[in-house]
């Protein structure tokens, strides 16, 4: 196996690992942009990715799947959203609220509906979701180098892959190019600002909080109706902290959470190649250092010692009108 | 809005509310038990039967229970200085570092009441030393303490694999995990203690780090309402600006409170490395460190609060188990989905039944007004 | 009377027992600038967030142009044609000049064409009002004087033919103050009507058309500007109060034990707020700090008091010197014989929910009486607790009561106690009497007197004019953020009133 291939291989499989990121940071964005912090990313995508999975098996639809997973995910933002905008809480003991609430259910229904040791049913061709492979893939394979980046790296993927780049510029244009976003933004900066302009700041928070629940519903959909065929008891693994990790890495801007997640999702690739094989020049490397880069990095990046990540203003503070 | 909401009588602050919540924290999992087509009262007699029934179920219970009062109190501490350690988790994990050298160390040739002082100031320390950076880094490079712990926990786990796998593991073992320990690095069980009451501890691993436990819970009482530190503590969680007018160094106080608060989570690890396994393994606090913020939370953060909560956990987690073997549809997730429910409703939606529980108390003493005058005309 | 552009009758609101506006009727006609005057707390900014929709009115009136409106939120407000500058500046400070100025006015959802769009009206609003300003400058660079013109640009932008402006120059300098009194009369000789708030008479007197007097909640009068004086408006403002006494015999004025020497201060936004300060202190005299809330005070207090840094300048507590610059600690200053009585006692001088013994040892936690090594001496706090209690007729008599459940006037004399019972040499005292029962003032008063009359030296500052001619030897007059002027307590309420609103302490400052 030549370099070129292990390289193609590796960003291959970085591709891979790096879509329920995307997604599930790009959801965190949305909330955090409008000042409600969000580290319950982790239960949403799980609730998510259990739905699909139960509904699919049932239905024996993809895209009931998907829209299961959309809806559960909905919902559980709300809750989240009662609490932290309308019963202005604590949006921290929330999120970690609903973390544990769907890591408990989503075993004990899928147990009690299914039977199958908390997974769901192995999904057939129908209801999942298929690689897509570009024309001529096959064909241009052999050409050197751009072959191989056609067929293998941006051919063969699935739909929800694509989806998850395109909403990479979606978002940016929703949050910089239209009165939606820049009122999102704004509320997360100054509420004062948006409440003087005769805009409803707990109205503008649902509906950040509502697309935070769409695109964790992709991610968990992702997760259960692409990447494996089925749901499996805690399958999201902790990726959900580490998009609110790349979330923060990217300093809440939407290009740098692409290039954040496929940093973080470059490494794990990594990890999971190196396994057993040393570097060269540095010698073996622990995959366990490897996995704990990701964290290692927004630390670093938190403390302040490679620029700032500097938080929306308001996060994490309910509106309360002064008196 | 200064005042939010009417003052109630303590009774209802400090009793009824939490009361209520919890009751409704329990009628939700109610509703999900219902929903995996099991009858919930028959659940509930599982479940307190299976904590309490038998003197073995007792000592399963208070063995978690004993877990469970370390993290708690680890993150009441915290709350008291106005600071949110999700990071007991890594800092219980790291902890085991320091009781499993300590065993290494001595457990062949010395007695067990050697090893455990020594055990429990590792603990302590690598407990201490875990949370010591993310403090630091709050006080004085201002990053938000609930995402540097975060990361922290994921950090801590990386470590410990590593370490598990290729520094601490005996050689020619294939499992992640240190040599058991001679009996010099395994604490003495509490048979005793229930045998007080008649009962036989059996098979459960209640163990002295329950007496422990006790003494941090006290030690904790201590520390936050009758020392100088403690006063400041408490003075900079209710008033970071009175904190500043009293001449208090909020990094100092940061620092040391979140030392203080590792050092009570890596203790958490002497139960069940010392207590019962006998070495350290992987995973083995298994998510202690977030049930500690539910116990909190439910706790007040007093421990006079914190040790009946984490009874109340350690009966979730033993009557859980028993539960799963009478009712195989409900397995010990059941635990956790009512954790999440006590976190939600004791600690995020905890104002949510305040107002209706505060106009009710309103238009009774309005009442009341109205009979007294009537009388007294 | 077709030109009354906004119309206010019987406007009354409390929030819980505090009564903030009480059936206010005020006519304000088109084309003018209206001015309401009065005291901080007069009811003045609640008043105009009723007519922007912030607060809604318990009960009364609201007229637009003759016709009853219900202003039920700011979009009503809007639509209704009035704008406001707010105070604080509700701007996005990382949004740029045209972002914050469409905000909430984005004409449709996606913002390219309304962004054309608010550039040619923004250009045309700079040219018809001579508001030049950067459109695609960030509100964080820019200066606060610029910040205040894109405020009144969002609402010209909106359409608004009323003009709110709240306390719009207290965070100016005077060229900034100067040129903004410019754009309103441009924007009063362009039609619009304009309502400015202030408690500045020197700005009524040099813009307004028309002013009315505000007075605890009330609504006093009604002048046409060119008909009154500063001298009417100032006690119409003030009020004829009773006056306190207290008894006080001569002041025997010693050393000077506290010596401020140059002092500037700077908020977090980089505003001057106590500028170039000196004055002394001596020992056996009160000195009174008299001014309107807001002209650098507090800030002269905590920067004294080692809370807030200073930028220069230096002070000196019994001869030696302070670390004002750098790092004063407020514990040391303690031993050293200063007390602090803040001006919040809620936030800062207490915490609410300690019992009442625990705030009686705040900043004096140290003292080795009250420990025992690390442990706190229970027993000893709740015996001296208990002492002061009776000393100051604290009630309820509970050292272990919340403190949040005594009352204002019981609040202020726990600090107090704390504080005057520890033999300090300087005692700092802000606002001793705000929120605080009858009773308990007098009492307070006395205390302040005694103190004095120990040879303490005491440094005293309050918004109540009547408390600091009540009880100062010498009253120092601070007006945007410098001393104007030093007053014997027998100088007129009018003369003081008149240095309380700038208007001749220019002139002597100058000279």
């Amino acid at each position: 196996m030549d370099f070129f291939h292990v390289i193609v291989v590796l960003l291959e499989s970085t591709i891979r690992v790096s879509v329920p990121l995307i997604f599930a940071a790009l959801a965190g964005l949305f909330t955090e942009r409008a000042g409600v912090f969000d580290i319950g990313l982790e239960g949403k995508m799980l609730g998510a990715a259990f739905a699909a999975g139960a509904v699919a098996a049932v239905t024996q639809s993809v895209w009931m799947g998907l829209l299961a997973a959309i809806l559960i995910s909905i919902a559980l933002s709300l809750v989240h959203g009662y609490a932290s905008i309308t019963q202005r809480g604590n949006q921290i003991v929330s999120g970690v609220a609903i973390n544990f609430i769907v890591a408990g259910s989503t075993v004990i229904l899928g147990e009690a509906w299914f039977r199958q040791g908390g997974r769901t049913p192995a999904l057939g061709e129908g209801s999942r979701f298929q690689t897509i492979t570009f024309p001529f893939a096959d064909s241009v394979r052999e050409i050197p180098i751009l072959g191989p980046i056609y067929s293998d790296l941006l051919s063969g993927h699935f739909l929800l892959t694509y989806v998850a780049f395109a909403m990479v510029p979606i978002s940016w244009w929703i949050l910089y190019r239209t009165r939606f976003g820049l009122r999102l933004r704004a509320v997360g900066e100054n509420p004062g600002a948006v409440d003087t302009a005769g805009i409803s700041v707990i109205w503008l928070r649902y509906r950040a909080v509502i697309c935070c629940g769409i695109l964790c519903g992709f991610a968990g959909a992702y997760l259960s109706l692409a990447m494996t065929a089925g749901f499996v008891k805690g399958m999201t693994a902790g990726k959900g902290y580490i998009a609110l990790a790349a979330l923060i890495f990217a300093k809440w801007r939407p290009f740098n959470i692409m290039l954040a997640c496929l940093l973080f999702g470059f490494l794990d690739a990594l990890a999971i190649r190196l396994q057993g094989n040393p570097l060269p020049l540095i010698g073996q490397v622990p995959v366990q250092l490897m996995q704990a880069l990701p964290y290692i990095l927004t630390v670093i990046l938190l403390a302040g010692f490679i620029g700032k990540a500097i938080p929306p203003k308001a996060g994490g503070v309910p509106y309360v009108k002064e008196r | 809005m200064s005042t939010p909401y009417a003052k109630l009588p303590g009774w209802v602050e400090y009793g009824l509310i939490p009361l209520i919540n919890l009751a409704v924290a329990f009628l939700v999992a109610g509703l999900v038990v219902l929903l995996v087509g099991e009858n919930p009262l028959e659940a509930a007699y599982h479940l307190i039967n299976g904590a309490f029934g038998r003197g073995e179920y007792l000592g399963f219970t208070l063995y978690y229970a004993t877990t469970f009062i370390f993290t708690g109190l680890a993150v009441a501490v915290a709350f008291h200085a106005g600071l949110f350690n999700i990071g007991g988790e890594g800092q219980a994990y790291v902890g085991g570092i320091g009781v499993a050298l300590a065993c290494l160390w001595l457990d062949q040739t010395m007695p067990w009441y050697v090893v455990f002082p020594l055990a429990i100031l590792g603990s302590a320390f690598f407990g201490a030393a875990w949370a010591f950076l993310p403090g630091w880094l709050q006080a004085k490079r201002g990053s938000h303490i609930v995402i540097t712990t975060i990361m922290f926990n994921f950090i801590a786990s990386s470590l410990m694999v590593y370490l598990l796998t290729r520094v601490l593991k005996p050689l020619g073992s294939m499992a992640p995990q240190t040599r058991t320990f001679a009996e010099g690095g395994q604490l003495p069980k509490l048979d005793w203690l229930l045998a007080i009451f008649g009962l036989d501890v059996g098979t459960a691993p209640f163990n002295v780090s329950f007496l422990l436990a006790l003494v941090a819970a006290l030690c904790v009482w201590l520390l936050i309402w009758r020392t100088k530190l403690g006063y400041e503590m408490r003075t900079m969680g209710h008033s970071p600006s009175a904190a500043r007018y009293a001449g208090m160094s909020e990094s100092r106080i940061t620092v040391i409170t979140m030392m203080i608060s590792g050092g009570l989570a890596g203790m958490m690890a002497l139960n069940p490395i010392m207590g019962e396994q006998a070495r350290m393994q992987l995973d083995f606090v298994q998510g202690a460190g977030f049930v500690g913020i539910a116990v909190a939370l439910m706790g007040r953060s007093h421990p006079a609060g914190i040790i009946p909560a984490a009874v109340l956990f350690g009966m979730l987690y033993q009557g859980g188990a028993e539960i799963s073997f009478e009712m195989p549809s409900i397995s010990r997730d059941m635990i956790v989905i009512i954790q999440g429910l006590v976190i939600l409703f004791a600690g995020a939606l905890e104002n949510m039944f305040r107002p209706a529980i505060t106009r009710l108390f309103a238009m009774q003493s309005r009442r009341a007004a109205v009979v007294a005058q009537t009388k007294g005309a | 009377m077709d030109n009354i552009a906004i119309e206010l009758r019987g406007i009354d609101k409390s929030f819980g027992p505090v009564h903030a506006n009480k059936n206010i009727n005020l006519k304000v006609r088109k084309g003018t600038i209206h001015g309401i005057i009065g005291e901080n707390g007069a009811g003045k900014s609640t008043l105009m967030s009723i007519l922007y929709g912030f607060y809604q009115a318990d009960s009364g009136e609201i007229l637009v142009d003759g016709k009853p409106v219900a202003i039920r939120d700011p979009n009503a407000a809007i639509a209704a044609g009035i704008g406001m500058v707010h105070q604080h500046f509700m701007l996005v400070e990382n949004f740029t000049v045209l972002e914050n100025v469409m905000l909430g006015a984005e004409d449709s959802q996606i913002l390219n064409k309304g962004i054309a769009k608010a550039r040619v009206e923004l250009k045309r609003l700079e040219r018809e009002y001579a508001l030049e300003v950067n459109p695609d400058a960030l509100i964080e660079e820019l200066p606060v004087g610029l910040q205040q013109r894109v405020e009144i640009l969002k609402a010209l932008y909106r359409r608004a033919d009323i003009l709110i402006l709240d306390e719009p120059t207290g965070v100016l300098t005077p060229a900034e103050a100067d040129h903004l009194f410019r754009v309103l009369e441009q924007l009063k000789s362009q039609g619009k009507t304009i309502i400015l708030i202030t408690h500045k008479l020197r700005e009524i007197m040099a813009i307004t058309d028309e002013v009315s007097v505000m007075r605890r909640g009330e609504m006093v009068a009604t002048r046409t500007t060119a008909e009154t004086s500063v001298e009417e408006l100032a006690e119409l403002m003030v009020g004829r109060r009773v006056l306190l006494r207290v008894e006080k015999g001569e002041a025997k004025p010693g050393e000077v034990k506290l010596a401020v020497e140059g002092l500037t201060v700077k908020d977090g936004r980089g505003v001057t707020m106590v500028d170039n300060v000196s004055f002394n202190l001596r020992a056996g005299e009160i000195v009174g700090i008299a001014g309107v809330a807001g002209n650098g005070q507090s800030e002269l207090l905590e920067a004294i008091a080692g809370i807030r840094r200073a930028v220069s300048g230096s002070v000196h507590l019994n001869g030696k010197p302070i670390d004002v610059t750098g790092h004063a600690d407020p514990a040391e200053l303690r031993d050293r014989g200063l007390a602090h009585v803040p001006e919040d006692r809620h936030h800062v001088g207490l915490v609410l929910k300690f019992e009442e013994c625990e705030n009686a040892i705040l900043g004096y936690h140290h003292d080795k009486r009250y420990l025992n090594g690390v442990f706190l001496n229970i027993d000893a706090i709740r015996e001296d607790a208990e002492k002061r209690i009776a000393e100051y007729d604290i009630r309820p008599p509970n050292p272990r009561l919340k403190t949040a459940n005594f009352s204002g006037g019981n609040q202020q004399k726990i600090v107090l106690a704390r504080e005057m019972e520890r033999g300090p040499d300087v005692l700092i005292i802000g606002q001793p009497t705000r929120g605080v029962d009858v009773g308990a003032i007098e009492f307070i008063h006395k205390r302040i007197i005694e103190m004095r009359d120990q040879g303490k030296a005491v440094l005293l500052v309050s918004v109540e004019l009547d408390e600091i001619r009540a009880l100062s030897d010498r009253i120092l007059v601070m007006f945007a953020g410098r001393v104007v002027g030093e007053r014997d307590p027998d100088a007129t309420e009018g003369e003081l009133g008149l240095l309380m609103a700038g208007v001749e302490g220019r002139k002597e400052a100058a000279e």
